[in-house]
Formats: structure tokens, C-alpha cells, sequence
């Protein structure tokens, strides 16, 4: 199977891997997929006012999948809560030139960002 | 060394190099065509087939009159399974044995599919779960015989994870059964010791590629005696091979075929020492460096040359990913597949779907080398500890959690 070059550039350099402390407060965590499907993302974002700081990723999956993750930190790292949430697969299906069998990775990618900006507010939520 | 290295001989094989010269004669100087019994140059090409046959039989410890040409397995196969119950299944032929077949859930697709479209036809298939290592055992198939079983289809050595089934005990409860015993053997024969005599078989394919002939021919083994199986042909048109199999035979790769046996049956024992030493080799410098990984197969019925292991938490694409400028190897995964289902034999065995994604089938051979199977245990050793860093299940297993306990979010 061919990968596209920001595909295998993402893979031999992924960006942003790593952990954030779970439990701090400004830290929001989204844990989406399922190893029996053979792909899952665990993507953080660090919190300051509404803007994302900082975003760090590990992912359980093929090229494509990683790709879609480390593209996803890159992209939201600097954004506003709100921006982040604007992102979509398609986005990321173009960036990365995926082929449509792979068309899932980017959609696990939106959701790892919707789960940890979710995440983030159910922890903070305004009283 | 040259990169990248051949890691994938239960696919194929290379034509050994005296295989290749024994052919080439027979593509331009002895061009004739075995059927044409009237000139020199049909008496040459009748003669070269004849003793490609004599060598195939003495792999296999048949007579040559037992050996059938085809294609391949996959036709030799559908010879078999659809020949016999089209002569043995409806009462237009003489002895009426049954509709009902045996087979297990590991055998190769090209056996699976020939069943469904048995299925279709009237018959009645009992699909056997092996055990966790890929094994049948004699007590199910008995379990599983009926007054109207016809025939038991069975792998010898299975292509995904090299496990070997007890086929002499299965073939002697056929005999006693009185039930056809059909063997795929296109993984084993040319890599263990076969004699489908002892070994109690009434019909067995084998295929040339994979032991280093060339691609396009096979052989379907048919007994003749005690008992003498017959059966209906199921490509017309000129009685070839016995009226089993019309069509000009194919006498180049033949003349390959028949010595690539020759060749196997004369290095038997070396061969398979080499191939199983690299094996071993392979697997212990993998296990020195990584945890967590899993044997798919049965460690005291192996191929020589066939390991597949699963490395937990590293999904099998992405670990060929890092591996295929380097390694040519095979992943039991969903994603290297067209159907995006993981193999269906690991699933047959018991194997999840998380290790079934992350397993890898190594396959060595005659040409493999001590320095090839080190490079290869070191790339996929670097290469799942580059992974498992990258992977939240290592990252929640190191941390004690549970996976089977997680509520995963499925897609």
C-alpha cells in the first residue's frame, strides 16, 4: 500500500507524543477507539483560558491513524477551544492525502479532539 | 546482505536456480507437446513429463499414476472436493457414500470457498474449531463423522501459522470409517517428511511455487489402491491426465516442478534443520528484547520455517510500516488486507482481535541466512519499542490497567 509522503513524514516524526497529567484540571483527555478494531487515539490538550497550550498524543493504530493523531496535536496546539472543535476529518483527509479505506482515522482523529475538549469542560465546568 | 530481505516463503518461493536450467530446454529446444505421440519432439516432452512425474511421486511416496498435473492447489482443490462429490455424492455413480464433509475453520480460503459452493449445492459442511494452537484432533473428527460423511478436508501445514495437524491418526479413522480423507499439503510437502501411504491419505494438492518451482502448477495426488478413489473431472476436453484433467500440459514449468521435487527430497532433513534453526533463532532474539509476545501456532507441531508471532500493543500496519523498506513479511492484520476483517484463522483459534491485528507471519527458506534473520529480529525489535512508546494500551498496561475491563468507544 502506498502512503503519502506527510503520511510517512508524520509516522518516522510524529509530533507532540506523550502524556499530560490525566488529573490535573486544565488538562482534558479523549480515549477514542477500540483495540479490536485495530485503531485507538488517546489525545490530551493543556488548557490556559480557552486557549490549548499545549496537545500531546498516543495512538494504537496504522500510518494513517498516527499520522491523523499527530497532525491533530499540531493543528489545535495554539488554537482556541472553540476553533478546535471547527476542525473535521476532511480537513485532515486532504492534508494527508488518505485514501478512502483510511477515511476512519480522520474521523477517529475529530473525535479524540471533540472527546478532550469535552473531557476539559465537564472537569471546569462554570458555577 | 541485500535489503530488503525475504521474509515471506509461505507465499511464495524463489525458482531455484536448477530448477530454472532444467526448464529451459524445454521452452525453445523441446518445445513439443506430450500429447503428440506420433514424432521426436512429442516422445521428448512426454518423456520430460514423465519423469517430472516420477519425482513428484517419490516426494510424496505415491506412484506416479497417482499424480494428477493441475495449475496449482487451488485447482487441484476444487478437483478433489467438487470431483468427489459429484462421483460419490448422488447415486448415479455406483457406491453412494454421503453429502456431508468435514473440514475446519483454519484451511485455506481456497478450501473454505470450494465447501461454500458445496453447500450450495446440496451438501451438508461441518466446520471443526480448532484448538488455541490451530490443531484438530482425531476425537473431534470422529465427534463429527456421520453415516453420510463423505469426505474429511484437512490442512496439513497451516499457511498463516505453520501448525501441523496429526494427519496419519485422522487418516487412519478414515480408512477405518470408511470416509475420503483429502489433505491440503501445499505448505508441507517439500518441508516434512510425507508418505500418503503411511500417512493414510486418499487425496492430497501440492503447488510448485512454494517449493521452489515455478508458479502456475501443482498436483492433485489420487489414490488408486485400497481405496480406489475416482473422480468426476471437472475441466473437459481432450482426456489429459487420465481424463482427470484435459488440457496440453504445461511442460517447461513441469520439467521444474519435478526437479524443484527432486531437490526437496534430496535435502529433506538438511533443510529442514536449517529452516527451523533460523526459526528458532529468529523467535529467541526477538523474546530477549521484547515482553509480550505471542506464539499464533502450535510450538511442538510447527513448520520449519513458518513463525507468527503477535506483539501486544502495536498495531500490525503500522509495525510493517516501519519494517517493509527492510523486511518482506506477512501481517495477520485487518488493515493489510482488502477485506478489513483480521485472518480469519487466528480469529478461528481464539486469538482477540487486538493480537490478531498485531501479528506478524515470518517465513524462512532455503536461501535465508543467520545475518538475515538477525537484522530482522533487530528491525522489529527497535521498531515495536519505537510503537509501544507511541501507544496508549502499553502506556495503560504498564500502568496495571486492565484493557479487557476498558469501555471502549467502538467504531
Amino acid at each position: 500500500m502506498a502512503y503519502s509522503d506527510k503520511v510517512i513524514d508524520h509516522y518516522d516524526n510524529p509530533r507532540n507524543v506523550g502524556s499530560l497529567d490525566k488529573k490535573a484540571s486544565d488538562v482534558g483527555t479523549g480515549l477514542v477507539g477500540a483495540p479490536e478494531c485495530g485503531d485507538v487515539m488517546k489525545l490530551q490538550i493543556q488548557v490556559e483560558g480557552d486557549t490549548i497550550v499545549d496537545a500531546k498524543f498516543k495512538t494504537f493504530g496504522c500510518g494513517s491513524a498516527i499520522a491523523s493523531s499527530s497532525l491533530a496535536t499540531e493543528w489545535i496546539k495554539g488554537k482556541s477551544i472553540n476553533d478546535a472543535l471547527l476542525i473535521t476529518n476532511k480537513e485532515i483527509v486532504e492534508e494527508l492525502s488518505l485514501p478512502p479505506v483510511k477515511i476512519h482515522c480522520s474521523v477517529l482523529a475529530e473525535d479524540a479532539i471533540k472527546a478532550a475538549i469535552a473531557d476539559y469542560k465537564a472537569k471546569n465546568v462554570k458555577v | 546482505m541485500k535489503t530488503p530481505i525475504y521474509l515471506d516463503y509461505q507465499a511464495t518461493t524463489p525458482v531455484d536456480a536448477r530448477v530454472l536450467e532444467a526448464m529451459l530446454p524445454y521452452f525453445t529446444e523441446h518445445f513439443g507437446n506430450a500429447a503428440s505421440r506420433n514424432h521426436p519432439f512429442g516422445w521428448k516432452a512426454e518423456e520430460a513429463v514423465d519423469t517430472a512425474r516420477e519425482e513428484v511421486a517419490k516426494l510424496i511416496g505415491s506412484s506416479s499414476k497417482e499424480v494428477v498435473f493441475t495449475s496449482g492447489s487451488t485447482e487441484a482443490i476444487n478437483l478433489a472436493l467438487k470431483g468427489a462429490v459429484e462421483m460419490y455424492g448422488d447415486s448415479d455413480h455406483g457406491k453412494v457414500k454421503g453429502r456431508h464433509i468435514i473440514t475446519s475453520l483454519v484451511e485455506h480460503k481456497a478450501v473454505l470457498d470450494v465447501c461454500k459452493h458445496l453447500e450450495k449445492n446440496g451438501c451438508d459442511v461441518t466446520y471443526l474449531t480448532p484448538d488455541k494452537t490451530g490443531r484438530v484432533s482425531v476425537e473431534q473428527i470422529a465427534e463429527a463423522m456421520r453415516e453420510d460423511t463423505l469426505m474429511v478436508a484437512l490442512i496439513w501445514g497451516n499457511n498463516e501459522i505453520g501448525t501441523i495437524n496429526p494427519i496419519r491418526e485422522i487418516g487412519a479413522l478414515c480408512h477405518e470409517k470408511d470416509v475420503l480423507f483429502f489433505v491440503d499439503g501445499t505448505q508441507a510437502v517439500g518441508k516434512i517428511p510425507v508418505d500418503v501411504y503411511a500417512d493414510n491419505i486418499d487425496l492430497m494438492c501440492l503447488s510448485a511455487h512454494k517449493m521452489y518451482g515455478p508458479k502456475g502448477v501443482g498436483a492433485l495426488f489420487v489414490r488408486r489402491r485400497q481405496p480406489r478413489v475416482r473422480l468426476v473431472s471437472q475441466i473437459d476436453g481432450g482426456g489429459h491426465e487420465r481424463g482427470m484433467r484435459s488440457g496440453t500440459l504445461n511442460v517447461p514449468s513441469l520439467v521444474g516442478f519435478g526437479e524443484a521435487c527432486r531437490l526437496c527430497r534430496e535435502n529433506l532433513e538438511k533443510e529442514m534443520a536449517h529452516t527451523t534453526g533460523l526459526r528458532v533463532r529468529l523467535e529467541a532474539r526477538i523474546r530477549a528484547s521484547l515482553d509480550e509476545v505471542h506464539l499464533n501456532g502450535n510450538a511442538d507441531h510447527l513448520l520449519p520455517g513458518c513463525l507468527n508471532l503477535s506483539f501486544a500493543y502495536v498495531e500490525g500496519e503500522s509495525l510493517l510500516m516501519g519494517i517493509n523498506n527492510s523486511l518482506a513479511v506477512s501481517s495477520g492484520s485487518a488493515c493489510t488486507s482488502a477485506s478489513l476483517e483480521p485472518s480469519h484463522v487466528l480469529r478461528a483459534m481464539g486469538v482477540g482481535d487486538d493480537l490478531a491485528h498485531s501479528s506478524i507471519r515470518f517465513g524462512i527458506g532455503r536461501n535465508t541466512t543467520e545475518e538475515e534473520v538477525d537484522f530482522a529480529a533487530d528491525r522489529i525489535i527497535e521498531t515495536v519499542k519505537r510503537l509501544r512508546d507511541l501507544s496508549p494500551l502499553y502506556e495503560m498496561a504498564l500502568e496495571g490497567i486492565d484493557l479487557s475491563s476498558v469501555e471502549w468507544a467502538g467504531h
